[in-house]
């Protein structure tokens, strides 16, 4: 194993470890997402009815935003813990280790990608015994879990960068609500040419969350739609590539050792 | 340049905009020597260790660790210390052991190799019973310990401890005391100590440095900086309050008056009597003393003389 992956590797251990130890920071994450599923597949499945909608299952169409909530709960985990770090002086204990400043930002993003993984499997193993079936099939559903852990990536990201560039977990919680926000603002209840309110629809139109939702969607309601993956997988990239950009200035700012 | 495991400092500034909180200071440490840095609270003693540790760049001057650069050789220099800055920073969910394995594997230490070395360091802290249990069920004098094995991990030639005793109870920091003397005299490690404990520096320190608002205004050895202070001080206490006055005055005539608690009387001696003259003059006009000691010369007077205060019970401020 090479020094660098050494490195990532202790400090996702550390992470993962730390995060199983808090149960608050495992129940909710893992149950939050799952109860909104239950209210909204049956609170809104009269959405089924609207003339275009892609499916009869409103179940099948929410089932994604599971993933999304979920691994944004987990960044939340990894950016507040990070910020402790900073805050009682243990990310100082790891500046004076050979460790390299990417290392603790990969490092820490593994352990945040660790939870939303397992928070993935029970996601999907819910999804499946209540009866969604993925058009896409058994190699879809990997595609779909790989994409989940993309879209993980980003907000994880996104939190550390938070963490690295405030060193205040209050912080980071303050910021989350309006990642929350992005959410709403998206096509997570509706599909866009469904959404009438204009605002509403251009908002969601312009807002990236939208087209992480719609290919992690495709995949279980419409088969392979390649437009919508493309798109979502880009999307998704692309934000994790802002994120570590921005974690990586954020870091240099705070690991300022010579 | 300083011997490969000491420490030379040229010059080293540090400033926070306005704020001048190192103001070019110069010292030497000896390897397997054990310095004490001694100031209040705001004087610059950590924003100096984190200078000297690589944490922090100087905004001017540099320093020589373990022969190292700490502005070029940071790298370098992190792998020849160890440190155990202010305020044991832990992780409360990880087990004692299970800091040990993450520090050890982040320094390189092969895994076959780091169960014994924590082991090791484990018993050579006291804390192998402990050492499966949550850090946050810990107490501070655990907590203090498991730094400093921390600290030694991937055994470091020079090691440096930011307050290592703050906040602990007299037996935790007797205990740290030994372990930290018996680093330096049987193990050889040169150790570079801030402290605002003088009893600390005058214990466990071969040699003191006194900084004040970032600047070393004293250096030596305790016995040489008490040296410079040189006279002891007589202080007597009446067993009858209204003949301090009458007291006091007998008492001038053996040196300059000096602080004393309430009820009581100081001076220091002038070299024109010592304590039993002094005994001898109240007894020839009848004062009846409760209490009459001589005060050698302490590290507190030698603060008291280089910076115009106290340094104990110094209110608190934030460095």
């Amino acid at each position: 194993m090479s020094i660098a992956m050494r490195d990532v590797f202790l400090i996702a251990w550390r992470s993962s470890r730390r995060t199983m130890r808090q149960p608050a920071a495992v129940i909710v994450p893992l149950t939050f997402p799952l109860i909104l599923l239950a209210v909204n597949s049956n609170g809104l499945k009269a959405a089924t009815q609207l003339p275009g909608f892609p499916t009869h299952s409103f179940l099948a169409f929410f089932l994604p935003f599971a993933f999304i909530q979920g691994a944004l709960f987990a960044a939340m985990t990894a950016g507040t813990d990070l910020a402790r770090d900073i805050d009682t002086g243990f990310f100082n204990r790891l500046a004076l280790t050979p460790l390299r400043g990417m290392g603790l930002v990969v490092g820490q993003l593994g352990g945040a990608l660790t939870q939303a993984f397992l928070q993935a499997i029970a996601y999907l193993a819910v999804g499946l015994v209540l009866g969604v079936h993925f058009a896409s099939g058994p190699v879809g559903i990997l595609v779909f879990l790989v994409l989940a852990l993309v879209i993980a990536a980003a907000w994880g990201m996104t939190g550390i960068w938070i963490a690295l560039r405030t060193g205040s977990g209050e912080a980071v919680q303050s910021q989350f609500p309006l990642l929350f926000f992005f959410m709403i603002i998206s096509s997570m209840n509706l599909p866009r040419n469904l959404i009438e309110v204009d605002w509403f629809r251009d908002a969601a139109t312009i807002n990236p969350v939208s087209y992480m939702i719609e290919a992690l969607r495709s995949l279980v309601i419409e088969g392979w739609n390649v437009q919508a993956l493309a798109l979502g997988f880009t999307v998704s990239i692309g934000a994790v590539a802002v994120a570590m950009g921005l974690a990586s200035i954020a870091l240099r700012k705070r690991m300022t050792r010579t | 340049m300083a011997d490969e495991h000491g420490i030379e400092v040229w010059s080293l500034v540090r400033t926070f905009k306005d704020v001048h909180a190192v103001q070019g200071i110069n010292l030497r440490v000896e390897p397997g020597e054990i310095y004490g840095f001694l100031g209040p609270n705001g004087a610059g003693k950590s924003t100096t260790i984190h200078m000297l540790t690589t944490l922090l760049p100087p905004t001017s001057g540099t320093a020589f660790v373990a022969g190292f650069d700490i502005v070029k050789d940071g790298p370098a220099v992190r792998g020849s210390i160890g440190a155990a800055l202010q305020e044991a920073a832990l992780d409360p969910y990880l087990t004692g052991r299970e800091h040990l394995r993450l520090q050890s594997g982040l320094h390189g230490i092969p895994k076959r190799e780091r169960e014994e070395r924590g082991d090791e360091l484990l018993t050579r802290v006291g804390l192998t019973r402990a050492a499966d249990r949550k850090v946050q069920t810990y107490s501070g004098g655990m907590k203090r310990r498991l730094d400093l094995a921390l600290a030694l991990v991937h055994r470091p030639r020079i090691l440096f401890l930011d307050e290592p005793t703050t906040g602990l109870d007299p037996q935790s920091r007797n205990a740290l005391w030994t372990e930290v003397d018996r680093l330096a005299k049987d193990e050889g490690v040169t150790v570079f100590l801030t402290t605002q404990y003088l009893e600390e520096a005058d214990v466990l320190a071969d040699r003191v440095g006194i900084i004040d608002h970032g600047k070393i205004v004293a250096e030596g050895t305790p016995e040489e900086l008490k040296a410079t202070i040189g006279r002891p001080t007589v202080v007597a206490t009446p067993k009858q309050a209204e003949q301090l006055e009458h007291a006091t005055a007998i008492l001038e005539r053996f040196g300059e008056p000096t602080r004393a608690s309430p009820g009581a009387t100081a001076v220091m001696l002038n070299g024109k009597g010592d304590l039993a003259d002094v005994l001898r003059a109240l007894d020839g006009e009848g004062i009846l003393v409760d209490d009459l000691r001589l005060h050698a010369p302490s590290l507190d007077d030698v603060f008291l003389a280089k910076t115009g205060r106290m340094l104990e019970g110094e209110e608190e401020q934030s460095e």
